[in-house]
């Protein structure tokens, strides 16, 4: 029996009152995949990638991650998920050494702060690790966050534009590192408004307008013409 | 089953510890208790009502109040940072989520009556003597009841504007069966009574929390999942 794909997500549709964020959304993902997801202000991108998630319940359509359909009744369906949204999803009153000992435990991460440890140290953030998360820099609260995320190796990446407020330096950082989070094993979902940050490591693009693809394809070689077409298609 | 215990505790740990480093809900419902009591310690004509009398409905209503103080917390430090989703996404089921916070608000509204109580002695002058084991035991189950059912509010009311207004309108209600109950109990305790007296007040007070614990766990996934 062929395996499952990593992500199967099928007809998403989710509406905020009468405004419809997604319509009938497709999208699969096998290891190895890095699908860079553009759109203008408002086309549903994070709503989206919220929805893989499995932080928002669609109101029509399934996602299933390695076949298995994403809900409340079975929690592990949602282990292979790393999230990196525009928060950093920890405790302001817990050190970052406890935030992750915590998320460790709770994916049953075995030696949690051993392994809590050695992913602050992977981020640079081994002498920051009885610090709490107000008492970081935005780009050190970013390396917590990433720390966080892939503290239980997920091998679905979701990425809620990941370079917003860093400085150049901790956006080469972040690329260097999304670089090495390229693994055939493991597939990224990377929502930006630039797609020059991410466009080396990306395999796919995908360009939401107004809650639909309206392009999904391979990655184009020239980035240039590909603005062209980005602008054309966000602007109909 | 072993797991969802341990999460559970883990969760609980974690609300604990993050309430212990800022200790300003505690610090808040403390002294509002003691403020309820002073105010009803001074407004009272003790020579038109005996005190024991009026003690258990003053202390349950002091608890209540100081309760609902204390549970507006157990969501709004998930709000920072919207640690929440982090536990959302985690491979950990609602129910467990919901354990982890229901063990966590309850271990903070007994520290809160823990600090009331003593206050009501002190104000009330009421001796409780062979009522304590009594009364110890009403608390751990009205509280217990309420308690679950607030922590399903204070998951519902986190994302609208008005948070701390909104949990007591909607959670008072819930709490008057167990506040009569425990008053109903606690008065022929404090009048010297032995607990066999008072073993249908408490029936009823295990019964509502097995109905409504169990009605929570129910509802939680239901609340929390946008």
């Amino acid at each position: 029996m062929a395996e499952p794909p990593l992500l199967e997500a099928r007809g998403l549709t989710r509406s905020y009152g009468a405004v419809r964020a997604l319509r009938g959304v497709d999208l699969t993902l096998a290891p190895g995949d890095v699908l860079l997801v553009l759109g203008p202000n408002g086309a549903g991108k994070s709503t989206l990638l919220r929805t893989l998630a499995g932080l928002l319940r669609p109101q029509a359509g399934t996602v299933a991650v390695r076949g298995r359909t994403l809900s409340g009744d079975d929690p592990d369906a949602r282990r292979p998920i790393g999230l990196l949204s525009h928060q950093s999803l920890l405790y302001d009153e817990l050190s970052l050494l406890e935030n992750l000992v915590l998320a460790g435990r709770l994916y049953d991460v075995p030696e949690p702060e051993h392994h809590a440890r050695a992913a602050l140290a992977a981020q640079g953030l081994s002498d920051r690790a009885g610090d709490r998360p107000r008492q970081l820099s935005r780009g050190m609260l970013q390396r917590a966050a990433i720390a966080r995320a892939l503290l239980h190796q997920p091998a679905l990446l979701l990425l809620d534009e990941p370079f917003t407020g860093l400085d150049a330096v901790a956006g080469d950082r972040l690329r260097a590192l999304l670089t090495t989070l390229h693994e055939p094993s493991r597939a990224m979902v990377i929502v930006t408004h630039h797609a020059g940050e991410a466009w080396d490591i990306a395999t796919r693009v995908g360009v939401l307008v107004s809650g639909r693809w309206a392009l999904q394809a391979p990655r184009p070689d020239d980035l240039r013409a590909f603005h062209l077409t980005y602008q054309e298609l966000a602007r109909a | 089953m072993r797991r969802a215990i341990r999460l559970a505790l883990v969760l609980a740990a974690k609300d604990l510890r993050v309430e212990f480093r800022t200790r300003t809900s505690l610090l808040s419902a403390a002294v509002f208790a003691a403020l309820v009591l002073i105010v009803f310690n001074f407004a009272r004509d003790p020579t038109a009502v005996a005190t024991i009398d009026l003690a258990p409905s003053v202390l349950w209503v002091t608890v209540a109040f100081a309760s609902v103080v204390a549970m507006n917390r157990a969501f709004t430090t998930e709000r920072e940072n919207a640690a929440f989703d982090g536990l959302l996404l985690a491979p950990v089921s609602r129910e467990v989520l919901y354990l982890g916070k229901y063990l966590a608000n309850l271990v903070f509204v007994l520290l809160v009556e823990a600090i009331t109580l003593p206050l009501f002695v002190l104000f009330f002058n009421v001796g409780l003597g062979h009522a304590l084991p009594g009364l110890l035991l009403t608390m751990l189950l009205a509280t217990a009841g309420f308690v679950a059912v607030g922590t399903v509010f204070s998951a519902m009311v986190v994302k609208t504007r008005f948070a701390e207004l909104m949990l007591p309108v909607l959670l008072l209600p819930f709490m008057v069966p167990p506040l009569i109950y425990a008053v109903r109990v606690s008065t022929p305790l404090f009048q010297g009574r032995p607990l066999s007296e008072v073993v249908a007040g408490l029936r009823f007070l295990a019964l509502y929390d097995v109905a409504f614990i169990t009605l929570s766990v129910l509802l939680f996934s239901a609340v929390v999942d946008e």
